[in-house]
């Protein structure tokens, strides 16, 4: 049962490389947290500071340091959601305010649903009523969005990981609840062992995806970016080269690459979601068509399109399909195997492209050559200042979501280990189901699903009750 | 008999509330209203049927011991009358927590139908009259009256509906079925049509019963027997312990078995609920012995509890074993079972088909939402069982007596009481089944304990006028020496001296290696409040009657002290949004940004408190922000 009082936070800025982020906390522990992650002159501590005022110093983490930052605080009841508030003014960017938002809930504080530091400035009574249509509306679209992220964006294994857990916990449950309902029928004695056996499996479950969190997110976060081309342009061997694995099937027949591959890359702090698709020519071959859709599908609904074009061949119809399709979309062409003989260069592309969408258009064009290493870092170069620029979004949301699930699954964990606690004190069943239920519930919040009669259905379909 | 509604009189009596059926809803609907001082009348079709106990011969169980208990701490009957009825007791899951501690008792039924009827007979401002209600009279969506069969009217404020199983029920076992209520009584075929009428939407529910047989036919020594509590704790907060220390009559326990099962298989066919002879799905939780075979397919022998109806009958009921199949298989299939190889029947197992509300329609007061003064309770509702109907009847019968003192509504929301969960539950959710309680289905059931319903619930009862004041000033000062004892308690130092660690060791608990309080050693699991009293020197002497219950208290509160303080502060949060009410001309269609299905749902169900819409499925918190916004919008206007 989430708690109405306890701490929440959240980034307030857009996740994006502004110049400032800022970092957000409410809640009764909001000062307690800052002192204990707040370093500023001479010991200064901020819970001994008057409310309004704002503090020069440096977020810290034990020994580490995160940011240099400027603290606001603001005690209750004054404050936007009427309990005490911290604001903290960061270095803008993705990751330091990521890594701020990770230290407060690493110290205690919880990550904000959706809309619901509003939704305790109504609790509170504190919200400016002009605005509050308009935030209604807001809270609304940012949780319909969370929520289509939350569940879709969840890569399938661990859904389903996620759901068997939840399975287990459940039928326990529903065995120790239908035998205090019918103590005469169904008996419980000796079930402890069991129990024991099973939380010990289900706490290494939660263990190692809450490792996986750590590595790679549980959801795919970051800008999705497809890599288009024509047969043999050298798409696979792109991305093996950003990847520095081979991952890809690369030969030098054309059409290796039947199906999307799909890769997380980090490129100087800018994530990508990378997909290798095959390449896009007209074909009879079923297969390869399919993967050819497949292909146009993924790159229309991506945020970034890599072009690769093979500079030792000339346009062809092919191309021209590909220059049509990338019209109105953010990418970038990059002339491959520059190191051969160049037939094709930028001028030719660009006229190729005014032609086909009559628009004039600035695509940026790099010369490379995958198997030389030329022009790579120039291709970094050009995603950074697209996304400081702002052409490319950071899909925050995702993000938010990420450190959800991460907090949703330890505090399973520590409901789970609260159980196993509970049979080492011999307290009685009764006191599990509270907190296998609320592991329960914190497994559900990740999946998007909620308890409703799933308790009282499991029990009446899995054991027979008397009378 | 011939039902005329042209042949219309006047009753000239004058009677503020009627309340129609007598069953365990209707009588506590009826003692509440009357001693509320409103001229009370109840309506049953048999005043030999009042509190009749058709089905299980017992009170109380997991959960349903818990409302009986509060039913009590409220000021209700059923407490009290079980505990002067009872010829068995037991305290359900002792060796569990406190929570789910649940009393219940074997009851002489007929006993307790005939002093609950008694109890009746003798309340002032209330009368019992034998008859069939045909109509509820309204004018403008508002109670006027009711008209009975031979068409006389009486004229009321307030009606309070608690016609159990009786609406155009219908009884049937094999082909047989006949339009008969509970035991072959008179069916109530007329009231259905009237409250359609009114626009009120009805369902069709079913249950069962197995069949009742003679003692003198049953061969105990193959059965198990099941004794009582060699020490019973009563119901009621006001029977004395020393009271219910009664010799008490036994069950017995045996089983079904493969052969069992084979003739319940190969005659499934011949049961009307196979053969599409009753429509729908019967209760989950009280399945007949075909449902069991039939689902639980992989368990090899069921339990069967027999038990005595009375101490006046020898007739025996035969848990486990509800059924509706033909009565030569019942013969056959209850003759499998040890110890009823020459079992003769009394009455024959069967299932009763009866019209119900759908329970959305009326507010947490239990009134209905569009007819004003028209109250409900019990099976009527949707539920199920003695000790659910009985907290409702209260319910509707005090909030039908505090609406005609123009006083504000009654309602135990759930971290109040087992009863505020029921009446939440059936006024918010759509139920395809009766529904019954358990203790699952309480968020916060480490609160809601039987043990501390009078701590929870008698000042409400004592605020209503239900409680009179010695049994209120009784509770203060139990409530004051509990406080002062866990305070003196945790000031208690025990050292390391002989004397403890041999009162540890017996209790195998570790020696102590250094002094601690007395609190701290009650904390571990092995140990207790009375464990511990050979060390605890100063411990003070409570008033007799009381003496048990500060006990218990002292000891669970320090017990669970930490699970109790979490539950508390969850309901703390709970209780934020259940204050936020919603006014009740709130037009959902205006409350712009509400996702379509939300607003549907929040249509359908109109919740009074923001908590009440967050428990409507289909809404989901952005909904809640949502509403939370529009509703503070427009209060402000």
């Amino acid at each position: 049962m989430k708690e109405y009082n306890d701490t929440i936070a959240a980034i307030s800025t857009a996740v994006s490389p502004s110049g400032i982020g800022i970092v957000r906390m409410s809640g009764s522990k909001a000062i307690e947290i800052i002192d204990k992650i707040y370093k500023g002159k001479k010991e200064k501590r901020i819970s001994r500071q008057k409310s309004h005022t704002i503090h020069y110093g440096y977020i810290i983490d034990g020994d580490n340091m995160i940011d240099e930052v400027l603290v606001m605080l603001m005690r209750e009841p004054h404050t936007y959601t009427g309990e005490d508030t911290v604001e903290i003014n960061c270095h803008g960017g993705v990751y330091v305010v990521k890594r701020v938002l990770e230290t407060l809930i690493k110290y205690g504080a919880r990550p904000a649903e959706p809309g619901e530091f509003t939704k305790r400035a109504f609790l509170n009574g504190r919200l400016d009523l002009s605005q509050a249509e308009a935030v209604g509306d807001l809270i609304a679209s940012q949780n319909e969005y969370a929520l289509k992220n939350s569940i879709g964006q969840l890569k399938g294994n661990i859904k389903n990981k996620i759901n068997d857990i939840r399975n287990e916990i459940i039928y326990h449950t529903a065995f120790i609840e239908s035998a205090l309902d019918d103590p005469e029928h169904i008996c419980i004695d000796g079930y402890n062992e069991k129990l024991k056996e099973s939380l010990f499996i289900l706490l290494k479950e939660i263990e190692k995806l809450l490792t996986g969190c750590d590595s790679g997110r549980i959801m795919k976060e970051g800008i999705n970016t497809v890599i288009v081309g024509k047969p043999n342009a050298g798409k696979s061997s792109l991305l093996n080269k950003l990847l520095g694995e081979e991952r890809a099937i690369v030969t030098d027949i054309a059409g290796t690459t039947r199906d999307v591959l799909e890769e997380h890359i980090s490129l100087q702090g800018i994530s990508l979601n990378i997909m290798d698709t095959a390449g896009i020519r007209i074909t009879d071959d079923i297969v390869e068509k399919i993967g050819v859709d497949k292909a146009k599908n993924q790159a229309e609904a991506s945020d970034l399109i890599l072009y690769v074009i093979d500079s030792s061949v000339s346009l062809d119809e092919n191309d021209r399909e590909i220059l049509k399709m990338i019209q109105g979309k953010q990418a970038i062409i990059l002339l491959n195997k520059s190191d051969l003989d160049m037939i094709v260069d930028k001028d030719k592309v660009m006229k190729q492209y005014y032609e086909l969408n009559n628009e004039k258009n600035n695509i940026p064009v790099i010369e490379i050559s995958v198997r030389e290493n030329i022009g790579i870092s120039q291709l970094e170069d050009t995603l950074k200042y697209m996304f400081y620029a702002g052409k490319l979004t950071f899909n925050d949301e995702i993000y938010i979501s990420n450190i959800r699930h991460k907090a949703a699954l330890e505090n399973a964990y520590e409901s789970l280990k609260k159980v196993n606690e509970s049979i080492d004190l011999g307290m009685p069943e009764d006191f599990y189901s509270i907190d296998l239920m609320d592991a329960y519930e914190s497994l559900g919040s990740i999946t998007g699903e909620t308890i409703g009669e799933d308790l009282i259905n499991e029990i009446f379909s899995k054991f027979c009750m008397g009378k | 008999m011939k039902y005329s509604a042209n042949s219309v009189w006047e009753n000239k009596d004058k009677y503020d509330i009627a309340v129609i059926g007598a069953g365990h809803a209707g009588c506590e609907a009826a003692l509440a209203a009357a001693r509320l001082g409103f001229k009370t009348i109840i309506f049953t079709v048999s005043v030999d049927s009042i509190a009749l106990m058709p089905c299980n011969p017992n009170i109380g169980g997991s959960s349903k011991g818990h409302l009986v208990r509060e039913v009590d701490a409220l000021g209700g009957e059923m407490g009290k009358v079980i505990d002067r009825t009872f010829i068995q007791s037991k305290m359900l899951n002792k060796s569990k927590g406190p929570a789910v501690h649940s009393l219940r008792a074997q009851a002489d039924k007929a006993c307790y139908s005939r002093t609950m009827r008694q109890v009746l007979e003798n309340q002032s401002n209330l009368e019992i009259k034998q008859t069939e209600v045909t109509d509820i009279l309204t004018e403008n969506c508002k109670i006027t009256g009711v008209k009975i069969l031979s068409g006389g009217i009486y004229y009321v404020q307030a009606v309070i509906l608690c016609t159990g199983t009786y609406l155009c029920a219908r009884c049937i076992y094999g082909e047989v079925s006949n339009n008969t209520g509970p035991n072959g009584l008179q069916a109530a075929n007329h009231l259905t049509d009237s409250l359609k009428r009114l626009g009120i939407k009805m369902y069709r529910f079913k249950t069962g019963t197995p069949a009742r047989i003679d003692k003198r036919s049953v061969d105990f020594s193959k059965m198990e027997e099941q004794f009582g509590d060699k020490h019973i704790i009563p119901f009621s907060f006001t029977t004395n312990s020393k009271d219910v220390q009664i010799e008490q009559q036994s069950c017995w326990l045996t089983y079904t078995n493969e052969r069992t099962h084979e003739i319940i298989r190969k005659n499934i066919d011949r049961s009307p609920l196979f053969s599409g002879m009753i429509e729908g799905t019967g209760p989950r939780y009280c399945p007949s012995i075909e449902d069991k075979v039939v689902k639980f397919a992989d368990k090899s022998r069921h339990q069967v509890f027999i038990e005595p109806e009375g101490l006046e009958t020898n007739e025996m009921y035969i848990g486990g074993m509800s059924s509706s199949l033909p009565e030569d298989v019942q013969y056959d299939m209850y003759r499998t079972v040890p110890g009823l190889e020459n079992v003769k029947i009394v009455r024959n197992a069967y299932a009763i088909e009866y019209d119900c509300i759908d329970a959305r329609q009326l507010k947490p007061s239990l009134e209905f939402r569009d007819i004003e003064g028209l109250f409900s309770g019990g099976q009527f509702n949707g539920s199920s069982g003695y000790e659910e109907a009985a907290a409702q009847g209260l319910i509707a019968g005090i909030n039908a007596a505090r609406k005609l003192q123009g006083k504000e509504s009654i309602i135990l929301d759930r971290s109040q009481a087992y009863i505020g969960v029921l009446i939440d539950d059936l006024v918010t959710k759509e139920s395809h089944e009766p529904y019954r309680m358990m203790t699952s289905r309480a968020e916060y059931r480490l609160l809601l304990r039987q043990d501390n319903a009078d701590q929870r619930l008698t000042k409400i009862g004592y605020d209503i006028g239900l409680i009179s004041e010695e049994r209120y000033r009784r509770l203060l000062l139990k409530q004051k020496l509990i406080k002062e004892e866990i305070d003196r308690v945790s000031r208690v130092n025990i050292g390391t001296n002989n004397t403890v660690q041999s009162i540890l060791e017996k209790y195998g608990s570790t020696p102590l290696v250094s002094g601690t309080t007395l609190s701290e050693l009650i904390r571990r699991p092995e140990l207790s409040y009375d464990a511990l009293s050979k060390i605890d020197y100063k411990r003070p002497e409570f008033p007799e009657d009381l003496k048990e219950e500060i006990e218990e208290q002292v000891n669970i509160s320090i017990k669970y002290d930490g699970y109790i303080k979490r539950q508390e502060k969850q309901v703390v949060q709970f209780k934020k949004l259940e204050k936020k009410k919603i006014p009740d001309d709130i037009n959902y269609d205006e409350v712009k940004s509400l996702r379509i299905e939300a607003a549907q749902k929040l249509k359908e169900y109109r919740p009074v408190s923001i908590g009440q819409a967050s428990r409507i499925s289909g809404v989901s918190p952005a909904d809640i922000s949502v509403l939370l916004v529009y509703i503070s919008s427009m209060t402000n206007k």
